[in-house]
Order: C-alpha cells, then sequence, then structure tokens
C-alpha cells in the first residue's frame, strides 16, 4: 500500500485535491478582473509569514514599542524587507479587496445562488478593517495614537452606552499601553479567523460554482468537455488552467508590490503617513488627523453628516450603514441577468457613478475638511446610498420593485431632502452656484434612477448567450 | 476617583491644547529646492561629521550606532572612535546627546528632539531650508529666530560659519510676510560653501531616517529584473496551456 493510500483512506486529501483543484470545473472566460481574488489569498498568507516574523521582534508595550519597530528597520536582518512587506501588503490587500468586490458589482457575482459568498465575502472584509484597524496602532506613532483615538472615539457618541462601550473597547480612559496590548492579541488573532473565513468562501463558491464575466450558469448549460463527460461544456479544470493564468497574475502583480517595497514603501505618505515617524504623544494633537486611505471613503461619509439634536451619532450611524448596505445587495438587486453586460443602461451608469463617488469620498476623506469639500462629500454620500437604495426601481424591470422597492425609494426621496435642508439651510457661507448645482444633480438622479425607471419605462436588458463568449 | 480625574483633565487639556507653536510647518515661506544624492558616499560623510561636531552635543539619534557609519558610510572604525565618539561610548553603542536630556529641558525649555527619524518626518526640502533660515531675534529667548520653522526653541548653531543675520519682513494685506534676509556679520564660509555643506547634512539626516534605503534601491532593481523575467515566463506557460482552449468554441 502506498504512502498516498495510507492517508486517503485515514483523509480525503485525494478527493479535496480533485474536488478544489484538478476537477473543479471553472468557466473558460475568466478576464482581467477574475485575477484579485487569488492575489488577495496570496497577500493574506503574505500577511501572516511576515507578520509571525515581525512579531518575533515587536514589543507591545507604550514604552518598547516604537523602538522595537525602529530596532527592526535598523538592527534586525532584513527586518527593514520584511516590515515593508507587511507595511505594503496591508494596502495591497484592500486594493485587491476594493477590485475583487467591484468585480462582483459588475458581473452580479453576488445574485442568486452566490448570496452566501457575497456575505462571507463582506465578513471577511469587516474583519480585515478590524484587523488593519488594530495592527495600524502597533507602531505607535502619533498617527496611530491619534487615529486609534479618533475611531474608538467614534463609539462614545452611541447613546447611554457609549461611554461605557469606548472604555471598554480601550480598556482605559485614553489609549494606552493597556490599549496597547489587546489590540496587539486581536490583530494577531483575526487574521487566523480571516483564513476560516476564506476557507469558507471558498467552499460555498465551490458548491454553486464560479460565475463569469457573461453570468451565465454554466453548469445549466451543455455538459461534456474533454476531461470528462459530466462536467460542463464551458468550464476547464481549474489546475493547471487558472494556476497557471493566476501565476502569470502574480507575477505582474509581484511587480507593483515590491516597486512600493524598494522603491516608494511610504507612498507619498498614504500607506506609512508621515507624522508615524514620531513617538506617539497624548499632550500633542497632529495638526490634520486622517485613517489610511483604506477607511476614507468611509471617514468622508462619517464627516458628511453633520450632529444632530445634541449628538454626533447620526455620522457614525450612517458609516455603519455604509458598510452594511452591501449586505444586502443580492436582494436589492432585481435584474432578471447577471452579468454588466447585458444589463440595462441605466444600471450600468449608475455603476460607473457609484464607483467614481467611492474614490472621490475617498479622496475627500484624507483631506481637512473645509465648507466646499464638506458640501461634495455630503452629496457624494447621497449618490452612495442611492445607488443601493433606487436599485430596485433601476434594475428592475418594472414590476418586481415590490413592496420593499417602493419604501427605499420613499428613504431616497427623504434621503434627498435631507441634504437640501443642509445645502440651503445649515450652510450659508456655501456658493448659490454649488447649491443650485447639487440640487438639480441629486433630483436628476432621483428622477432618471428612481422614477424612470421604476414607473415610466423600465430598463431594457439585453439577450444573455446560451453559453459564454470569448 | 483620583486617578479617573487626572485622566479627565489630561483628556481636558488635550482638547485644548492649540495646535502647538513647536510643530513644525505650516509656514508660508516659500522653500528653496535641493537635491540630495545618498549615493554620494563624501557628502554623506561631511554630514555625519558636521551632525557629530555640532547637533549630537544637545540632539540624540537613539536608533543610529556608530558602526553604522563604518559600514555605511565606509568611516574607518579608528577615526569613529578617535574623532566622532566624545563620550566613552562604544563602537556599537547608539549616538546619544551628550549633554543629559533633564538639563537641555531647562535650558532651552524643551528637550532637543531625537534626530534618528527627522528625516523622515520632515522631507528633505524642508530640513535645508530650515538650516539656512535662522535669524537673529531679540525678542527671542534664545536670541535666535527662523523663518521656516517659528518661534523655534533652538539657537543658530552654526552661525560662525554661516554669519549673523537679520529678517526683514514687509506688510502684505496687513499681515507680516517674510521678505529677505540681511547680512550683520560675515561667516567663516561664503554663502554657497555654507549652502553645499548644509546640503551635505540634510543627505545625512535623510540617511540616518532610513539607513535600509541605501541598499533597497539597489536590491529593487535587482528584484524588477527578475519579476519582469518571471512576468514573461509565466506568460508564455500560461499560453502554451490555454492554446487549445481558447479555440475550441
Amino acid at each position: 500500500m502506498s504512502f498516498n493510500d495510507w492517508v486517503n483512506e485515514r483523509l480525503p486529501v485525494g478527493q479535496a485535491i480533485k474536488d478544489h483543484l484538478t476537477e473543479y470545473y471553472a468557466p473558460k472566460n475568466f478576464n482581467f478582473w477574475y485575477f484579485f481574488g487569488a492575489l488577495s489569498l496570496v497577500v493574506l498568507i503574505l500577511q501572516i509569514v511576515t507578520g509571525v516574523l515581525l512579531a518575533m521582534n515587536y514589543k507591545p508595550d507604550a514604552e518598547l514599542a516604537f523602538a522595537s519597530v525602529e530596532y527592526i528597520m535598523r538592527d534586525v536582518w532584513g527586518g527593514w524587507f520584511v516590515r515593508y512587506m507587511h507595511s505594503t501588503g496591508a494596502s495591497f490587500f484592500f486594493i485587491l479587496i476594493y477590485l475583487h468586490m467591484f468585480r462582483g458589482l459588475l458581473y452580479g457575482s453576488y445574485k442568486n445562488p452566490r448570496e452566501l459568498i457575497w456575505i462571507f465575502g463582506m465578513v471577511i472584509y469587516i474583519a480585515m478593517m478590524a484587523t488593519a484597524f488594530f495592527g495600524y496602532l502597533l507602531p505607535w506613532g502619533q498617527m496611530s495614537f491619534w487615529g486609534a483615538q479618533v475611531i474608538v472615539n467614534l463609539f462614545e457618541t452611541l447613546p447611554i452606552i457609549g461611554e461605557s462601550l469606548s472604555q471598554w473597547i480601550r480598556g482605559d480612559y485614553v489609549i494606552s499601553d493597556i490599549t496597547l496590548n489587546r489590540f496587539y492579541a486581536f490583530h494577531y488573532l483575526i487574521p487566523f479567523i480571516l483564513v476560516g473565513l476564506v476557507v469558507l468562501h471558498i467552499l460555498a463558491l465551490h458548491q454553486v460554482g464560479s460565475n463569469n464575466p457573461d453570468g451565465v450558469e454554466i453548469k445549466k448549460g451543455p455538459k461534456g468537455n474533454k476531461w470528462s463527460k459530466d462536467a460542463p461544456a464551458d468550464g476547464v479544470p481549474f489546475h493547471p488552467y487558472y494556476t497557471v493564468k493566476d501565476i502569470m497574475g502574480l507575477s505582474v502583480f509581484l511587480i507593483f508590490f515590491f516597486a512600493v517595497v524598494f522603491f516608494m514603501p511610504e507612498m507619498g505618505g498614504y500607506f506609512i503617513e508621515q507624522p508615524n515617524f514620531e513617538p506617539a504623544n497624548p499632550l500633542k494633537t497632529p495638526e490634520h488627523i486622517a485613517p489610511v486611505w483604506y477607511f476614507t471613503p468611509y471617514y468622508a461619509i462619517l464627516r458628511a453628516v453633520p450632529s444632530f439634536a445634541g449628538t454626533q451619532v447620526w455620522g457614525v450611524l450612517a458609516m455603519g450603514a455604509a458598510i452594511a448596505v452591501f449586505f444586502f445587495l443580492p436582494w436589492l438587486d432585481r435584474s432578471p441577468v447577471k452579468s454588466v453586460r447585458y444589463k440595462g443602461p441605466s444600471t450600468r451608469l449608475y455603476l460607473i457613478i457609484f464607483a467614481v463617488a467611492f474614490l472621490v469620498l475617498g479622496w475627500l476623506g484624507t483631506l481637512p475638511p473645509t465648507t466646499g469639500y464638506t458640501a461634495m462629500s455630503q452629496f457624494l454620500t447621497v449618490v452612495y446610498f442611492l445607488f443601493f437604495f433606487l436599485m430596485p426601481c433601476y434594475s428592475g424591470t418594472g414590476d418586481n420593485k415590490g413592496m420593499s422597492g417602493l419604501v427605499l425609494f420613499v428613504i431616497s426621496v427623504l434621503l434627498y431632502l435631507g441634504a437640501l435642508f443642509l445645502w440651503w439651510v445649515q450652510t450659508p457661507d456655501l456658493a448659490l452656484s454649488i447649491k443650485v448645482l447639487y440640487t438639480l444633480l441629486g433630483a436628476a438622479i432621483l428622477l432618471y434612477f428612481g422614477v424612470r425607471p421604476g414607473w415610466i419605462k423600465p430598463d431594457a436588458v439585453k439577450p444573455v448567450p446560451e453559453r459564454v463568449t470569448g | 476617583m483620583r486617578i479617573v480625574m487626572k485622566k479627565v483633565c489630561i483628556l481636558l487639556l488635550t482638547a485644548l491644547l492649540p495646535v502647538s507653536s513647536l510643530a513644525a510647518g505650516g509656514s508660508s515661506v516659500k522653500l528653496e529646492h535641493v537635491e540630495i544624492n545618498l549615493n554620494d558616499t563624501h557628502a554623506l560623510q561631511n554630514g555625519a561629521k558636521i551632525f557629530v561636531n555640532y547637533c549630537l552635543g544637545c540632539h540624540s539619534a537613539e536608533y543610529m550606532r556608530y558602526n553604522r557609519l563604518t559600514k555605511d558610510l565606509g568611516i574607518p572604525e579608528e577615526l569613529v572612535l578617535k574623532d566622532m565618539i566624545s563620550s566613552d561610548a562604544k563602537i556599537g553603542d547608539p549616538m546619544n546627546a551628550i549633554m543629559p536630556a533633564e538639563k537641555s529641558a531647562d535650558w532651552f525649555g524643551v528637550t532637543p528632539p531625537d534626530l534618528s527619524l527627522t528625516g523622515r518626518l520632515h522631507d528633505a526640502k524642508w530640513l535645508y531650508n530650515y538650516f539656512i533660515s535662522f535669524y537673529v531675534d531679540p525678542n527671542s529667548v534664545s536670541g535666535w529666530n527662523n523663518t521656516v520653522f517659528e518661534n523655534v526653541a533652538m539657537p543658530h548653531v552654526l552661525a560662525d560659519m554661516q554669519g549673523r543675520r537679520a529678517a526683514v519682513f514687509k506688510e502684505v494685506d496687513g499681515k507680516k510676510e517674510f521678505d529677505r534676509f540681511e547680512v550683520l556679520t560675515e561667516g567663516t564660509m561664503s554663502d554657497e560653501e555654507f549652502k553645499s555643506q548644509m546640503k551635505d547634512l540634510t543627505a545625512y539626516l535623510v540617511y540616518m531616517g532610513e539607513p535600509a534605503k541605501l541598499k533597497r534601491v539597489k536590491y529593487g532593481i535587482y528584484v524588477m529584473l527578475f519579476l519582469f523575467l518571471l512576468a514573461g515566463l509565466s506568460w508564455m506557460l500560461k499560453k502554451e496551456y490555454w492554446r487549445d482552449i481558447k479555440s475550441s468554441h
């Protein structure tokens, strides 16, 4: 009996390799957008490996943390290389995940039967944000300290429990050594939970099969290809076809990744912020506190919502809602087709507008607020939420909005009216032309994406081919 | 309860504290362009000399070890031991200020900040302009001020080189704006000589902020070459495998 047989009788290793690699049939028409899932997995592993190496020399102690990072940068053999891979990896992880999520939006990968994959993906995204946030405190620089201070203080705005909750998170009245210790513990723990979530994400994917740029279900199409007579005709075995293709994608990705690691690890202050080269000082507030770039779209939304009824909790709720709303995407999209290739023109147009709004919000989140920027953030926050709330109207074919669609339309109108109130009543120093511009643009979005396809003339979808193309 | 009150006080103080006047930046003075070259070992060696002679008296560079001057900048160990270490520090020790920190806080009002990472906290352009922008200000405690770093606590340590200068201000829209410097007494160096020395000092501080930078860019080029080769080969491998897929439909 061979060693393989001995193992396989006791643990289905061979079967797992077949199920998930050599006999997992993926659609043959994956394009550029399909690299980012596999690449994210590589970066997750890289973060864990470099993270463990860093942990061997890092000291989670408010007195020693900053110096231990410099010790890694200067005295540990190859320490700077490992640390830059880790800091660059954090930012690239988010770049990849944002592209991966956008792929989902483009090709309707969240739609039936892949809702659970999408939900696991969103949980992964939130866990990533948590571990990135905890990790950012560890260098114990000025921005580490004040960034954490600002974010933890957000919880303070919650009614009744706010104060005790934020104290419970910090373990202290201010960000301190105690906070650093627990953040370190969580920063080390969460990546392993992430691995588990990724396993669930992939198992759920392999249960129903991968989507593709045409949004055609290859499992429902004709059967039989040159490897198996039961496999989908438009599928190819993941290994070797997509493993060699992903290796190609990985080598190109590594060019970008290591260009940053070796030539611009600070990435102009976006990946490593300059104030973080000064040790944390609780008595000296930096002139401008901005979270790292991957949080800034939500930070811009947070700042866009003003305090009301004596509390700032609304901004925090809006920020939470901006993330949570993604979970509902599978049920908001009422389109009969999956892929943007065959969706109606208003769906395609709003997807582009949404992507631009997300990027501009991210840019605004890095800047100190001014009247003009805040008004722009408010407008884009409305654009951001209407993308989701109006989706049952503009993605559907007219008769499938349902009661929930109508409710969301009413919420959209209220959101727009709220923004009008802010621009016209609460910001007297905003230029009239800007007020008029945002008002008209907001109304245009409401009419073009809500009323017109919802009640007057539904968007026409293009016919979806029987088989995948290209 | 007392601890709670103390914490609350600290929190309130923190919230009320205006943007500290010690914080650098926020000045509207036009900065002069400077080009530094970290591959110029002579410049870095000269910068190290100026740093040890003029800065290290009061400032530390606690993350920088003396022996890096030997490893990275090629300054012989005997020379470092003989001419650059004036305390009883050993070659592997970090560069600590000769002056005790508590004393300097008494004398200057603030402890002179550690300079290990100054080259990363500020960019080269800012540092260089800061070095060349001191002027005599009878109203300040030290008798000196700086157009790039207003109300800086540090006196002009290099005044013997640069000479003493006064700053002339003009009124623009009711605001005092820097116009030009006026020479009061000549220094031992010409303006050009002094600026070239300050350029070397700037280069040294940038190097000291991240000693790995010397190596990392060099390694990076080899890594890029390898990755381009890998990308090319993996593209060919992919093409070979996929040859029979693309045409079948």
